[in-house]
């Protein structure tokens, strides 16, 4: 087998797209240069008395870079749809872009459903109105469904914990040297320092972020929600009490509380447990809470709802707090769990401790959030109109307080989704937690950068990945902040 | 006034007492003082020499007396082994029982003696702290004022070409962290692969003789994380005072564009970037530990990471001291400061 080039047959397209990006930066420069110079369009009264203005130069330096943007978009997707068509035959581009398909099919197929029937969608629907939130919806998509798929085993070329001897620290492109039947002839982006793959490193570590950060911003936000909105709400000595902890657990340095939490030595003693055993708590109380404050004047709608809901919900919550029977094993004592014939799934005692470290990290911010938001809403008229119509507290928290101040806690779910992918990374960085052998990017990045004078391929294929997911993630925030603030 | 820092001084007293006992109780945890011992007496002890072990140099006793210990509260813990070394808390290589203090904790101004450096906590922080306060001063002089001059110039004119791109700059910022931005550019600037070497990959010796080819990427990787946010909050103020109307009624008398925004809109302006830079302090902590690591750069961070790493109690203490203390005077600082810009709010 031939190594791989990076563009292969395609690469009559180089100087091409070179001379479009080349474009593109002069006409940014440009364009930057000429909106402080530049006068402005001018103005002329025709005959009739309607004003019209001419586009000038100022309009001009626009059209520019206009054009040579749609150059840029345009070569790129040339560079992907070859790729798909020619696979390898296109180079290293081609074939991991034929690798992508999956991703690239799902992301044409959200895409047209959602701008089809955008009107009917809300907030989500309005995004599609905004550029930057469409740019920043199909970075976080494209890795969601990177996630997926790499686990369904759809996009990896090969296991991302196999080492293959002979391409250890190849550059990318670099063909097995025997490649057996219906193996992937090509390391497309290298092997790193253990000869495994990067690619399938990357794509599987998308996975573990896709699995980890939303739903640990999620659990965040429960915590938070549920211990800000009457903090707000009640004031006095609560809040100084709640605002107190808080305020102490934001003190710490993350590192040093993670460094303190999750090391294999406080995983042996069981704290981690403990907490997660406290803090998954708080998802049901919040929905126990939220389901009675609606309905508790229906007693008989009410009590089998909250019996099926919470029902689920503790059977889920023992699933997810006890490993094989127990909820804290440690080497002195153990508590008893739900048994394992009754346990749905297990959680490998790495990813519980990150798990947990990175809401107990999360939610101090959101409890914060939440109560500056309760504050400001509970002196609103519909508030006392609620608390005069004789509402209980906890419903004019949760159904009053709460959906009007969806819009702000809606952008920053979206910016602390990304913080947490930050977080995981800052995680893997260290080594701590995850198994040294995790394809996490965090961990990936820690492994590469200490041959990075020498081999750049490792290091840098993850530390894009991360970059482009939370840069997604926060280009999609901004998106929801400009169209929630036009409503 | 005088009673509202008086009442912010005791919450800062509470909340490092509460912060140092969590940090006292976690690393005090039975298979974390089985490390210690380990790494400190023989890897193949068994347990019954680790427990003795641990007996023996008090660290068995219950968690409030040796916290106390610690504090300066309680006498130190002393005890001569069989071989006839002494042995204790307040105890040094070569000490001997005449010339050991009685108490010996934070109260005496004594920080207690690090397992991984041997030596003194107390030199091993100030002069880490050294290290890293000179790396925060430039990180400061590089990062404050090209966030102020990138949020002003975005916010002047809120949609224009300079603004929306600024702004794309900054939000790329705030999503690059620095162990990304930092693996990125030692790619580029200092790997052979590429070949511009124009900096050096590791900062190691920029701790004796900081030179801009060794010190200048550390600096910029921390920088640069931080500078996006402040220069977002910047702008969104910009914009919010441009909008307001003795702008306009400036604007409407004649007074040239770079007079509004030089005279009358910048002071106002910086009112809120104010305290975003103040509370970035504890993010910047977060940074320095990441980028002393990427660059090998013994300061305070790298301190942290090894006390951390090895279970070293003392010295992990006192540097989760410093870090609240840290955090917590910036706090007050920006709440104080924000009062002294902005005449309109009172502290009651």
């Amino acid at each position: 087998m031939e190594p791989l080039t990076w563009t292969g047959s395609i690469a009559f397209l180089n100087p091409l797209l070179m001379i479009a990006i080349a474009a593109l930066l002069l006409s940014i420069v440009i364009w930057i240069v000429g909106s402080i110079f530049l006068p402005e369009a001018p103005l002329s009264i025709n005959m009739d008395g309607t004003v019209s203005s001419g586009s000038g130069l100022r309009g001009l330096t626009q059209n520019a870079l206009r054009f040579s943007f749609i150059a840029c978009v345009a070569l790129a997707l040339a560079y992907i749809v070859l790729g798909i068509v020619m696979g390898t035959s296109a180079g290293i581009v081609g074939a991991v872009s034929q690798q992508f398909l999956p991703v690239w099919l799902s992301l044409i197929i959200l895409y047209a459903m959602s701008i089809a029937f955008k009107r009917r969608l809300g907030l989500y629907g309005k995004l599609f109105d905004s550029p930057i939130g469409m740019i920043g919806f199909g970075l976080v998509m494209f890795w969601v469904f990177t996630g997926i798929f790499g686990a369904l085993d759809l996009i990896v070329t090969h296991d991302p914990l196999v080492q293959l001897s002979g391409m250890k620290n190849k550059v990318p492109g670099t063909p097995l040297p025997t490649a057996e039947e219906g193996e992937y002839a090509w390391y497309l982006l290298g092997g790193d320092n253990l000869a495994r793959d990067v690619f399938s490193r990357m794509v599987k570590g998308a996975w573990i972020v896709v699995q980890i950060a939303p739903l640990a911003t999620l659990f965040a936000f429960m915590v938070g929600i549920t211990l800000g909105l009457p903090a707000g709400y009640y004031g006095g000595r609560l809040d100084t009490f709640l605002s107190f902890l808080a305020n102490l657990i934001l003190a710490f340095p993350v590192i040093l509380l993670f460094y303190l939490l999750v090391t294999p030595e406080i995983v042996a003693t069981g704290v981690p447990n403990y907490m997660a055993a406290v803090l998954f708590l708080f998802p049901i109380l919040f929905i126990g809470v939220l389901l009675n404050s609606r309905y508790y004047t229906r007693p008989k709608f009410r009590t089998p709802l909250l019996i099926g809901v919470l029902g689920v919900a503790i059977w889920l919550y023992l699933s997810l707090i006890s490993t094989s029977g127990f909820i804290i094993n440690t080497d002195s004592y153990r508590i008893w769990g739900l048994p394992t014939y009754l346990d749905l799934f297990d959680i490998p005692g790495g990813i519980l401790v990150v798990f947990v470290s990175v809401v107990f990290v999360n939610s101090p911010t959101v409890f914060r959030i939440v109560r500056g938001l309760a504050l400001d809403i509970k002196t609103r008229d519909y508030v006392a109109a609620a608390q005069t119509r004789g509402e209980g507290p906890w419903y004019i928290m949760l159904w009053e307080i709460l959906p009007n101040a969806r819009g702000p806690l809606i952008v920053d779910f979206c910016l602390r989704i990304g913080y947490t992918t930050i977080l995981l990374g800052t995680l893997g960085f260290f080594g701590l937690g995850l198994p040294p052998e995790s394809p996490d990017w965090g961990s990936t990045i820690n492994e590469g950068r200490k041959l990075l004078s020498i081999y750049l391929h490792p290091a840098l294929p993850p530390a894009f990945a991360l970059l482009s997911l939370v840069l997604g993630l926060n280009l999609l925030a901004d998106g929801l902040r400009e169209e929630s603030l036009k409503d | 006034m005088g009673l509202f820092i008086l009442r912010r001084f005791g919450v800062m007293l509470l909340t490092a007492l509460c912060l140092t006992f969590v940090v006292f109780f976690l690393t005090n945890l039975y298979p974390n003082l089985e490390k210690l011992a380990k790494t400190q007496g023989n890897q193949r002890m068994s347990d019954e020499q680790v427990e003795a072990w641990l007996g023996n140099r008090g660290y068995l006793q219950p968690t409030l007396v040796k916290y106390g210990q610690w504090l300066g509260v309680v006498p130190g813990f002393t005890k001569t082994l069989d071989d006839g070394t002494f042995v204790g808390t307040c105890t040094r290589p070569g000490s001997t029982e005449e010339n050991t203090p009685r108490y010996c904790g934070v109260l005496q101004g004594n920080w207690g003696y690090s397992t991984v450096f041997k030596d003194e906590v107390g030199t091993i922080v100030g002069k880490r702290l050294g290290n890293t306060g000179y790396l925060m001063f430039w990180v400061l002089v590089l990062m404050v004022p090209s966030a102020l001059i990138v949020g002003v110039l975005a916010g002047m004119r809120e949609g224009s070409a300079l603004d929306r791109s600024l702004s794309t700059f900054s939000i790329i910022t705030t999503a690059t962290p620095e162990y990304v931005s930092g693996v990125i550019f030692i790619a580029i600037f200092t790997s052979s692969t590429v070949g511009l070497k124009w900096f050096k990959g590791t900062a190691t010796q920029a701790m004796d003789n900081p030179t801009f080819e060794n010190f200048f990427l550390p600096v910029l990787t921390i920088a640069l994380y931080g500078m996006g946010y402040i220069a977002r909050m910047t702008r969104a103020s910009m914009t919010e005072v441009m909008t307001a109307q003795y702008i306009r009624t400036a604007r409407l008398k004649g007074v040239s564009f770079p007079n509004i925004v030089m005279k009358h809109a910048l002071r106002n302006a910086l009112i809120a970037p104010f305290t975003v830079i103040m509370l970035q302090f504890p993010w910047l902590l977060n940074g320095v530990v990441i980028v002393e690591t990427l660059f090998n750069y013994k300061g305070f961070g790298w301190a942290l990471v090894q006390a951390a790493g090895n279970n070293d109690i003392q010295l992990l203490l006192a540097i989760s001291v410093v870090s609240v203390f840290v955090v917590l005077v910036t706090q007050l600082i920006s709440d104080i400061g924000y009062v002294y810009l902005n005449p309109r709010i009172r502290i009651s």
